[in-house]
């Protein structure tokens, strides 16, 4: 071949080669829906990770089940990494148009779906027939997922807060395993104890960036009995005696006491760094707070109980519930969304399948036993048979969690647009905890401002 | 009258061509059929700008003149820019990235520099120390930021700054929990993991430098800071401003220094820059439409850097 021709023919190679990647790249599902022995197809997000092996060898075994139970219908796996835990990410892929057929989400991103346009309605498909535990999924969380009265998407969990402890600290400074802290004010006396132990342990921490402060400060101001938005969702109410309360709280701990470490600027994953290596003697979070600890940061399930989320002079008002579900992506036939929602069900919301098969866990390395998911409505079939399994199969000691399910704090949902008046909140809250002088008024005065201007703004 | 033509054309001179249209083609078509490997060798790097690049970038012009709400996408002008300047933490970005350039000028500018200076002056090892100087840049620059965070800039007596501070008597600092730290400790990072590069452009620059002009220099009596300030100086004044531009363009799109090491915005939005608020408005507050807004704010900011970038290349072409 000529020099020319070889020219010509590497350029023809090379768009030949262009033009492929770029068809590759194409984000056009390739499986028809419908295939043409019958059979249904269906995309699914969140699959463990590789390096979660006993989860990801049940999820697959969960998928070769039903998948022998359900012959027309064929479930695709897709594993997107961190990316369900990840916020960003999601949005990344919703813009995107990337998300799965069946695709997760948390409870927050109900607007945020819907925005995109990217939601499918699936009110008349969600019944008995396509989810058989349909009528004891509580009520409540089904709410979370309406709007307009149209059913967006399917709970799968769902948990509320309390005061996460650990007991080993506990007992080294002295306190009383069985009585944990009820009030603020005992937090903060458990604190200074707790901390004097020394070696950089903190006595209590808090999270103060990457959105997870505001979701914190929600929290600590249902305990005082506020609310962060009025009730027609369109104002910011924080900016009052309840939330300078909360603030002062952290600031005197942080400040006065200096019992929350100097470490600050915390978000999900360092906090639960430093609790896994037994530098954290309390904070606040979800009983599956303390799976992450065990599975992820190393730390052990017999150190750590939990209690109630306190209050400011008694029992807490209020403590915030939040969780997760899986949406439907718009355009999916019928078929679709009905396989679907019965792969949700085998899944998700079946007692003995899927994540509520608590035998097959039992021996693992992941906790049976914890208050959680609180997915069936109280006295229903479902509840009671879920709860009887949990029971009989428990791998962790329950009593570490028994005042906490014994001392039930009313739960309230997040607010409307959370993620953004989170990442406004986030700022108040690194301010009281690194600043000394840190001026509270002003703070929430800034921070009250700018979630109504986002509200206004219909962002 | 004799009738005289042009040597290589066959067109009387003074008179109009009779087929213009279809000359031009014959003569286009000529000069594709011409340079056919050339421009089939183009296809790629056209179509994957195209995609990649202009392509998004004109989509995110027009996504800021729109709002998508419940699936549906209307056109709002500029509401999306008033929106966004209206934001309190636009100008406190816009504050931060500037304060953040500026001090990125002093210190990742001039230290770089007379680093380069200094190894050119070594006669032994110079290979050696290059490397030295270049290894930060080879490391992820994440994982670069992480080593600050959690070792250099850890507030407690245990982090190193702070544990040699305290060695030296001196007092000791919460670096990026300190507002008025945030932004120098993000500077000293990024010069650590960015200065090797610019240490090499320095370093070629310098070598360039006819060694008979410091001769002469030493003759006449100029010590090292008149040697630096009259010959160094303006023998290398091109490349000094063109890392100038690019240092600018560059350090005014901070992005990861906030993000990992003050975990976002920092404390009371002392870490916010531009870049990190587009990405907040684009990723937390569902506001993809505000985020392209504010990018395309930055962008003509940038354009006006980038022009006089343009210029100066141009000058030294």
């Amino acid at each position: 071949m000529s020099v020319p021709q070889y020219r010509k023919a590497a350029a023809i190679a090379l768009v030949a080669g262009v033009g492929l990647s770029l068809a590759a790249c194409s984000t056009k599902s390739d499986d028809a829906a419908k295939d043409a022995s019958g059979k249904v197809t269906i995309t699914v997000d969140c699959q463990p990770v590789g390096a979660q092996k006993e989860l990801l060898k049940n999820w697959n075994d969960d998928v070769a089940e039903f998948q022998r139970q359900n012959p027309n219908i064929i479930i695709k796996s897709v594993s997107v990494g961190e990316q369900c835990n990840n916020p960003p990410d999601f949005t990344a892929r919703l813009a995107g148009g990337t998300v799965t057929d069946v695709f997760y989400g948390y409870m927050t991103d109900l607007q945020q779906v819907l925005d995109s346009g990217q939601a499918m309605d699936i009110t008349e498909y969600a019944n008995k027939d396509t989810v058989p535990t349909w009528d004891s999924v509580d009520p409540a969380l089904k709410e979370v997922f309406t709007d307009g009265g149209k059913l967006y998407a399917v709970p799968v969990k769902n948990y509320s807060m309390g005061l996460v402890y650990n007991k080993v600290l506990f007992q080294r400074a002295g306190l009383d395993v069985n009585n944990p802290p009820k009030t603020w004010a005992e937090v903060r006396e458990a604190a200074k104890k707790i901390s004097a132990l020394g070696n950089g342990i903190a006595g209590y921490s808090e999270y103060s960036a990457g959105n997870t402060g505001g979701w914190h400060f929600t929290s600590l101001l249902y305990s005082q009995g506020g609310q962060v938005l009025t009730e027609d969702g369109k104002k910011a109410d924080f900016n009052n005696a309840m939330g300078k309360q909360v603030l002062q709280n952290l600031k005197d701990m942080r400040y006065g006491d200096n019992s929350m470490g100097s470490r600050q600027l915390l978000q999900w994953g360092d906090l639960l760094t430093n609790a896994g290596a037994g530098k954290v003697g309390m904070f606040i979070g979800a009983p599956d707070a303390t799976q992450a600890i065990v599975s992820q940061f190393q730390g052990k399930f017999q150190d750590w109980a939990m209690a109630p989320l306190p209050g400011q002079d008694g029992a807490a008002k209020a403590t915030l519930g939040g969780g997760e579900g899986y949406f439907f992506k718009k355009g999916l036939t019928p078929e679709q969304v009905k396989a679907g929602l019965k792969w949700i069900a085998y899944q998700k919301l079946t007692p003995g399948k899927g994540q509520l098969d608590y035998v097959r866990a039992k021996p693992q390395n992941y906790p049976v036993g914890l208050p959680q998911p609180l997915l069936f409505a109280n006295g229903s079939d479902a509840q009671k048979q879920e709860l009887e399994l949990r029971k009989a199969n428990a791998n962790v000691d329950t009593a570490n969690f028994a005042i906490f399910e014994a001392n039930p704090v009313p739960i309230k949902g997040e607010p409307r647009n959370a993620q953004a008046v989170y990442a406004v909140l986030d700022a108040a809250m690194s301010g009281v905890l690194t600043n000394p002088n840190a001026n509270i008024d002003a703070l929430l005065k800034t921070a009250e401002d700018k979630v109504n201007q986002l509200l206004a703004a219909g962002s | 009258m004799a009738i005289t033509t042009v040597p290589g054309t066959t067109r009387p001179p003074g008179r109009r061509e009779p087929y213009p249209s279809t000359r031009r083609r014959a003569g286009l078509g000529r000069k594709v059929r011409d340079n056919l490997t050339g421009h089939t060798f183009l296809i790629g790097a056209v179509v994957c700008f195209a995609v990649f690049s202009w392509y998004p970038m004109v989509r995110g012009i027009v996504m800021s003149f729109q709002r998508t709400r419940r699936g549906e996408t209307t056109w709002v002008g500029w509401d999306n820019y008033t929106r966004i300047i209206d934001d309190p933490s636009f100008w406190t970005a816009w504050k931060n990235t500037f304060y953040f350039t500026v001090l990125a000028l002093v210190l990742g500018y001039l230290v770089p520099f007379f680093v380069a200076i200094l190894l050119n002056e070594f006669r032994h090892a110079r290979a050696y120390l290059r490397i030295l100087v270049y290894l930060p840049v080879m490391l992820p620059p994440a994982s670069a930021l992480f080593l600050f965070k959690f070792y250099a800039y850890d507030p407690s007596e245990a982090g190193l700054f702070n544990a040699v501070l305290a060695a030296l008597h001196l007092p000791t600092s919460e670096w990026m929990q300190s507002p008025g730290m945030t932004m120098p400790a993000m500077v000293l990072a990024s010069t650590w993991m960015n200065m090797g590069s610019a240490v090499l452009i320095y370093l070629a620059a310098l070598q360039n430098i006819p060694g008979e002009l410091y001769e002469a220099a030493e003759l006449d009596g100029a010590g090292i800071w008149r040697r630096i300030l009259h010959v160094t100086v303006p023998q290398t004044r091109l490349i000094l401003a063109l890392l100038a531009m690019l240092q600018i363009v560059a350090t005014m799109q901070l992005f990861i220094e906030p993000l990992i090491l003050a975990n976002g915005a920092g404390t009371g939005d002392s870490a916010t820059s531009v870049a990190y608020l587009i990405y907040q408005h684009g990723f937390f507050q569902n506001d993809l439409n505000g985020a392209a807004a504010l990018g395309v704010i930055m962008l003509v900011v940038l354009a006006g850097f980038s022009a006089v970038y343009v210029r100066l290349t141009a000058k030294q072409d």
